[in-house]
């Protein structure tokens, strides 16, 4: 039953370098992951360098002139890099150190946006955005008079653009997510980004759900803002980051101040540092962003282009499978087409409350996310009171598929469905 | 955790009894749990202090939505005060089975709105429920 393919085969490997993949659950079963929407799990690789900064190379950045601290200087600059390569930016200033994608979008909102809407500016975002890039515009939009307008989607989660040129009319800025966690839906950027660019608005990318998974450039896509999360894409937790392009950063005034973002203070006044380090306030999160730019060279040992076409596979061959369970009234979600989506699947079973769903699945050593997956407006657009999720990474395989489709018939069989 | 799902669970999922709602009502609450959606209402029909009627309605897991169909038929009859103290052990022990901390809020939904319907104020998550935190991603 299980497809051997050759990227099928690779993610067997690449399940290797992943020790929590070898643990077994309390009730000794095999762990099928499939919550990488949510976070996903950490190669030996990065593991390795977070023990190996605290035991060999600990010491507050920037200030320190001994040896041990220009060592921690140079490995988290360094990681600043690897970043900025991994995104292609044009230079290291572009990359800003945010705990998360929320904090980087809160950055932009409250640094830029407030700097910059007034009284009958728009802005623009789309139906399907996770809270962290709706509520800060709501926010900004409550606190400058302006106006929130939304990109409309369809039934399969597809952006309409029909009327995005009269959309776009007096919008400042446009926060469009890559690739929508709940859908998977990946949002048409070559066409939304230079369309808002010629109207004169501003675009901001949250790209939590896209840098981990795809081969994303800023340049290529000309993007303005964009920002994405360390613990999605292989690396720790409480490290993200914003890439913004310099004259735009420059332009912006400090988010956070304090510490290390300063160049001189008086008693009442006080001048600021240059980007990156102007919206660094207080001592970074050192040892997570060095092991984010392990994560960044795991990544690059596997290859985006390879990643993708992992996951867009698996994703098909899913979709495939769970249409399987059509006679037990699974209904799934987001565009049927795996060319236009992320490794993300939305379904319901039955009558199955998604809660219900994952407690069953649970017990069979399968992590899937039940509810409304921080997209509340979209479900109630969409009349689901909650959805299961399934989500795919570099070490998910044909396998994990089937231990899924077991499992749901051992939730179709406990409630007694067709 | 099979026994999760008992026969009596699903009955009352599928056919939750006291559904609705009442034509004339004198108190009543409503509430969400954050972690899932799950929505419950509850209205109450009083006389001389005591629960003369009860309807509820709402959407969500089986846990939640069974858990507040077996509460509607415990409270019928009882004092006002009473069904503002009922503890929690009420409805863990008519769920029947052991339940996760993630799933504790699914589990007492109903109480806490029956509750704040019966004390005519918001009533507080009981503490078992509270280590499952406010998550919502």
């Amino acid at each position: 039953m299980i497809l051997e393919t050759a990227t099928g085969r690779r993610a067997a490997e690449v399940a290797r370098d992943f020790p929590i993949l070898a643990d077994r659950t309390s009730t000794g079963k095999r762990l099928t992951y499939l919550d990488s929407a949510a976070s996903s799990q950490k190669p030996q690789a990065v593991i390795d360098s977070l023990v190996h900064y605290y035991a060999h190379d600990n010491a507050n950045i920037h200030r320190g002139v001994y040896e041990l601290a220009e060592r921690a200087t140079a490995e988290f600059e360094g990681a600043r890099e690897k970043l900025a390569h991994f995104v292609n930016a044009a230079e290291p200033a572009e990359i800003i150190w945010t705990r998360n994608t929320t904090e980087a979008i809160n950055l932009v909102s409250f640094s830029w946006g407030l700097e910059n809407l007034r009284p009958g500016d728009a802005i623009l975002t789309s139906q399907l955005e996770h809270h962290s890039n709706l509520v800060p515009w709501q926010l900004l939009a409550a606190k400058t008079g302006a106006e929130l307008r939304f990109i409309e989607v369809d039934a399969q989660g597809r952006h309409l653009l029909d009327d995005l040129d009269a959309k776009l009319r007096g919008v400042k800025l446009v926060a469009i997510s890559h690739v929508s966690n709940t859908l998977g839906t990946i949002a048409p950027l070559a066409r939304i980004i230079p369309t808002a660019h010629a109207a004169g608005a501003v675009v901001l990318i949250d790209a939590a759900q896209s840098v981990p998974h795809m081969p994303v450039d800023v340049q290529a896509l000309d993007v303005d803002f964009l920002a994405a999360s360390g613990h999605k894409m292989c690396g720790p937790t409480g490290i993200g980051f914003l890439y913004g392009k310099r004259a735009l950063l420059e332009a912006m005034p400090p988010f956070l101040t304090g510490g290390d973002m300063i160049r001189s203070v008086e008693y009442t006044s006080a001048s600021f540092n240059e980007i990156p380090w102007k919206f660094e306030a207080g001592t970074s999160n050192i040892a997570d962003a060095i092991a984010l730019g392990a994560a960044v060279d795991y990544l690059k040992t596997l290859g985006m282009d390879w990643v993708r076409a992992h996951e867009r596979e698996l994703t098909a061959y899913a979709l495939e499978r769970l249409r399987t369970l059509e006679p037990l009234g699974i209904e799934l979600y987001g565009p049927p087409d795996p060319a236009e989506r992320g490794g993300v699947i939305s379904f319901n079973l039955g009558d199955v409350h998604a809660h219900d769903l994952a407690s069953i699945l649970n017990t069979e050593g399968v992590c899937v996310r039940a509810g409304h997956h921080c997209t509340m407006p979209l479900m109630t657009k969409m009349g689901w009171p909650a959805t299961a999720r399934a989500s795919f990474y570099v070490y998910n395989t044909e396998e994990d598929v089937e231990i899924l489709i077991e499992a749901l018939h051992k939730a179709a069989r406990i409630f007694k469905l067709a | 955790m099979d026994d999760f799902y008992k026969e009596y669970i699903l009955d009352h999922y599928r056919n939750p009894r006291n559904f609705g709602e009442l034509e004339r009502c004198d108190r009543s609450a409503e509430d969400l749990n954050p972690l899932c959606g799950d929505r419950i209402r509850f209205e109450l029909q009083i006389e001389d202090g005591v629960v003369k009627d009860v309807r509820f309605s709402g959407k969500g897991c089986a846990i939640s939505q069974a858990s507040a169909s077996m509460l509607s038929e415990d409270i019928k009859g009882l004092r006002v005060e009473e069904v503002a103290r009922l503890p929690v052990e009420t409805v863990l022990e008519n769920v029947g089975i052991g339940i996760s901390p993630a799933r504790m809020k699914c589990a007492t939904l109903g109480l806490k709105v029956i509750k704040s319907a019966a004390l005519g104020e918001i009533a507080s998550w009981p503490d078992d429920a509270t280590a499952a935190g406010n998550g919502s991603r």
